[in-house]
């Protein structure tokens, strides 16, 4: 073996006073960053190979391990950093795509932290959620330009529409990008609070069709799993044109994660390459959508909103309108931070923009447009508590997705290694002895704690403002103020700044 | 200091309003009694009142009434007013010298009938007189058009509604209807447009409380070319309610159960015929809904209804004697002007007291011009 240029990222330090040699974490890391030496009688770490994961730690039954970051130098360098050269390092080596996991990591500005809430004093009371009804009930679909009511009875009814108790659904990952456990976790979470999951591109497992109720099926290039039965099942359809995190690129699930259970699912032979094109080939343009998305409702007869599923992009206010236009129910918008299972790193890091410019472009225009009315907008891409949903839902959106924030809870410790298929908290991964570390009960409850602790702090933050209703909220930019931003940014968001 | 329009201000109020469903005229001295009494609700910075049926020598003509800055936007908005309307008569807006009552702009009335000609472009009379209205008070700094019925007129101006009242010699006017509102703004902008009643065509409206919903409802508002110019919760109000009414022509009913629309777990209660229509209303108009404290009074010419937000969280008390129908922020309104009731009550959240004149069926008239299409009368009495 030639020598390796790359030195560890990380330092695993065990505490030999607290070590008992136990081997957990031997048994538990599936990147062998631990190894048992038979000779020795005793445990080493191979730091090049520990991914951060923590694993290891959680699991270390005397608390011996620390991983760190690995205590190697280079000369100070504000261009040439550590990142910039470890690249090279490895595509020299490889001479391949840097691939990445989960979301953007870079320092970009998070503008969710640069809006401010604002609560009633004396001129209106705030309302205190425990004394007084709040309601975030939510219904996203089509909605009419007006009602047509007669002697107290409406002579037409509205087009369907999905009911959310909370304004929070989990959105897309696919069976092949996650485990079946992780499925099964989201669905039964999304059932319990009252949402909806996403099947992302990979087909909807069989034992999950019971869900069908709480559950949005995805249609995406590659067309996985997708049938009539499919389509039948859902609560919703989402059509997903892109993906927050690698704009304009396709999938791809590799050979090996192709097993049993998710040939079957995707409806692929057994250990072949799942390749999802970077368009989709029967769309070139806007009217191929609109072929798409009323097939898609003539396939289920008109009883399911069709979600169009788009990354945010330059132009993404003006291509929002054109969905709307094309027919979509819903657009649900994917900022640049949004996950992924696997992207090329370049692309991750500089494809697309925030979603909070998104979704302001995006409400704005459609309202300009009188058309924003008609649909509803559901935005992701790094949603990461529950004040960033309420900020929002001020700037215009109908409800959130969130994707990264459930594999937290589910215990992901975000080491952005899903593309190895090693994911060792049982979520990014195939392999049966990783995915059955992920209780699907226990997932699922943990996911759905965390939807109940949100929308309790979302009905705080309501009553704050002397609002009882979310609906009252949605697009009410006058309850937010933007702190550290240029008048520039401040005109696209469309707030004033804090002190105005 | 930026003046109302170019800066929210938050306000607290008084309201008041008596009706006689006989249609009897009456001089406007009960009123500014019933608002005088709530003195201390307002804070000499807004006082304002409607009135109904006072104008029948001239009740086919729109009575315009315009506050100016100065000569000059008098001339200009003249020339508009003349390309636009014919105008049958031209006065200034008698009033009375008031110590009380300072900085007074000119104020205008004009009875006026649209010009057939320049109508062919709008949809209806009424959709091209509100046009012509959102116009001059966006676009000509200076001018300010702040009623526009028929057979009816707004008054109002900075200082205490009792000042205001006698102002404009409400006394030697006799209308069947009338609303009154004190005005607390936290801020003093000293512009008259800014007081209340806020009126179009012939609604108007009094406001008590502050929203929460209000850039919701007015982003809303603006996709269906409404300019809330003035950044006032009444303005909006008086919009919602005018979209709902005569542009979607829906009946008052469902406009109620929008504005104070009843609880999920209330809808989740009704039959299923009611449920339908019920989450119907709430899901195609969620950004309607008016969220926070109030209590208004919507008149027409038809009557008046007064509505308290879902909650209560304002007060507003009802009352009736005989023939007469008063509403009040507080009992001692009523009282001061009608010392024993027939009965009287404070009407539940989100639940309206309509009252109207006698053989009216509802606020507005709808005309039925195909199976399901309504459309509002252009506001002939
Ligand atoms: S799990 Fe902890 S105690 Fe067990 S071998 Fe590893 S470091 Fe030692
Ligand atoms: S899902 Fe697993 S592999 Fe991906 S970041 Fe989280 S812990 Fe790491």
């Amino acid at each position: 073996m030639s020598i390796n240029y790359l030195t560890p990222a990380f330092l695993i330090e065990r505490d030999k006073d607290r070590c008992i040699d136990c081997q957990v974490c031997v048994r538990q890391c599936a990147n062998e960053a631990h190894r048992w030496d038979e000779e020795e009688q005793r445990v080493f770490s191979e730091d090049a190979n520990c991914v951060n994961c923590h694993r290891c730690v959680v699991m270390c039954p005397t608390r011996a391990l620390h991983i760190k970051k690995f205590p190697l130098e280079f000369r100070n360098n504000a261009n040439w950093t550590q990142d910039a050269m470890r690249a090279i390092y490895l595509q020299a080596e490889t001479g391949g795509v840097l691939l990445t996991g989960m979301g953007n990591d870079r320092p970009y500005p998070i503008y969710w932290d640069h809006m401010l809430l604002n609560a009633s004093q004396v001129t209106n009371p705030s309302i205190d959620p425990l004394r007084e009804p709040m309601e975030l009930k939510t219904y996203l679909g089509r909605k009419p330009d007006f009602l047509k009511i007669k002697k107290g009875k409406l002579l037409e009814d509205i087009p369907p529409q999905l009911e959310l108790d909370v304004p929070i659904m989990f959105s897309a990952m696919s069976f092949g990008s996650i485990s079946l456990n992780a499925h099964k976790s989201l669905a039964a979470a999304a059932k319990k609070v009252g949402t909806y999951w996403n099947t992302g591109e990979g087909g909807l497992h069989k034992d999950l069709v019971e869900h069908g109720s709480h559950t949005i099926v995805q249609v995406a290039s590659g067309r996985f799993g997708v049938d009539a039965d499919y389509l039948k099942t859902a609560a919703a359809i989402e059509i997903k044109i892109g993906q927050g995190a690698k704009p304009g690129i396709g999938g791809h699930l590799p050979g090996e994660k192709v097993g049993e259970e998710v040939s079957q699912t995707r409806m692929i032979p057994l250990g072949t390459d799942a390749i999802s094109p970077a368009p989709h080939h029967d769309i070139y343009s806007i009217e191929d959508l609109r072929q798409l998305i009323y097939s898609l409702k003539e396939a289920t007869e008109y009883q399911k909103p069709v979600i169009v599923k788009i990354a945010a992009v330059h132009n993404v206010a003006a291509i929002a309108s054109g969905i709307v236009r094309a027919g979509a129910d819903v657009v649900a918008i994917d900022g640049f931070r949004g996950g992924t299972g696997a992207a090329p790193l370049r692309t991750r890091d500089s494809v697309g923009i925030p979603i909070e410019f998104a979704l302001a472009a995006v409400d704005t225009r459609l309202r300009e447009e009188g058309i924003r009315n008609q649909v509803s907008l559901v935005v992701g891409g790094s949603i990461r508590n529950s004040s960033d949903i309420v900020k929002a839902i001020a700037l215009g959106a109908d409800a959130v997705y969130i994707a990264t924030s459930a594999l937290i809870s589910m215990g992901c410790h975000m080491c952005q290694k899903c593309y190895t298929g090693k994911c060792n908290w049982g979520i990014a991964t195939q392999d049966p002895q990783l995915t059955k570390r992920l209780n699907p009960e226990i997932g699922a409850e943990r996911a759905a704690n965390l939807l109940k602790a949100w929308a309790h702090e979302i009905e705080e933050m309501l009553g704050g403002m002397g609002i009882n209703a979310l609906e009252s909220l949605r697009g009410n930019r006058l309850m937010l103020r933007g702190i550290g931003l240029t008048d520039r940014e401040l005109n696209i968001l469309g707030i004033k700044a804090a002190g105005e | 200091m930026l003046k109302e329009g170019q800066i929210r201000i938050p306000a607290g109020c008084a309201i008041s309003g008596i009706m006689n469903k006989k249609g009897e005229l009456t001089s406007g001295q009960d009123i500014i009694k019933s608002i005088a009494v709530m003195h201390d609700r307002s804070n000499g910075l807004g006082g304002g009142f409607a009135a109904y049926g006072i104008y029948p020598e001239f009740k086919n003509h729109y009575a315009l009434h315009l506050f100016y800055d100065d000569k000059k936007v008098k001339q200009e908005t003249e020339f508009l007013l003349n390309k636009f309307f014919s105008i049958e008569q031209a006065e200034p807006i008698p009033t009375r010298n008031i110590s009380a009552i300072k900085n007074v702009p000119l104020i205008w009335r004009y009875f006026a009938k649209p010009k057939v000609k320049e109508m062919a472009l709008y949809e209806s009379e009424s959709e091209y007189v509100v046009d012509f209205i959102m116009r001059i008070n966006s676009e000509v700094e200076g001018a300010y058009v702040f009623s526009s019925g028929k057979n009816m007129g707004t008054f109002k101006g900075v200082g205490f509604p009792e000042d205001i009242g006698e102002f404009f010699r409400l006394d030697e006017y006799k209308g069947y209807s009338w609303t009154a509102h004190g005005r607390f703004p936290t801020n003093t902008p000293g512009w008259w447009g800014g007081a209340h009643p806020f009126s179009l065509l012939d609604s108007t409206i009094v406001h008590n409380g502050e929203i929460s919903s209000y850039d919701a409802n007015r982003r809303f508002l603006e996709m269906y070319g409404y300019k809330c110019t003035l950044q006032t919760d009444t303005e909006a109000i008086t919009y919602i309610f005018d979209l709902l009414l005569r542009k979607f022509g829906l009946p008052l009913e469902s406009a109620v159960n929008i504005v104070a629309a009843p609880f999920w777990s209330k809808i989740s209660r009704m039959n299923s015929e009611q449920q339908k229509l019920f989450k119907a209303l709430r899901v195609v108009y969620s950004s309607l809904l008016i969220n926070g404290p109030f209590s208004i009074i919507l008149g027409s010419t038809n009557g008046f209804m007064a509505l308290n937000d879902r909650l209560k969280l304002r007060s507003l008390i009802a009352a009736q004697k005989g023939d007469n129908m008063y509403i009040a922020s507080e009992e001692s309104a009523i009282r001061e002007i009608c010392k024993n009731p027939d009965k009287s009550w404070a009407p539940k959240g989100g639940e309206p007291v309509i009252c109207l004149l006698d053989g009216k069926e509802s606020l507005y008239e709808f005309d039925q011009v195909d199976e399901n299409e309504f459309v509002r009368h252009s506001v002939a009495l």
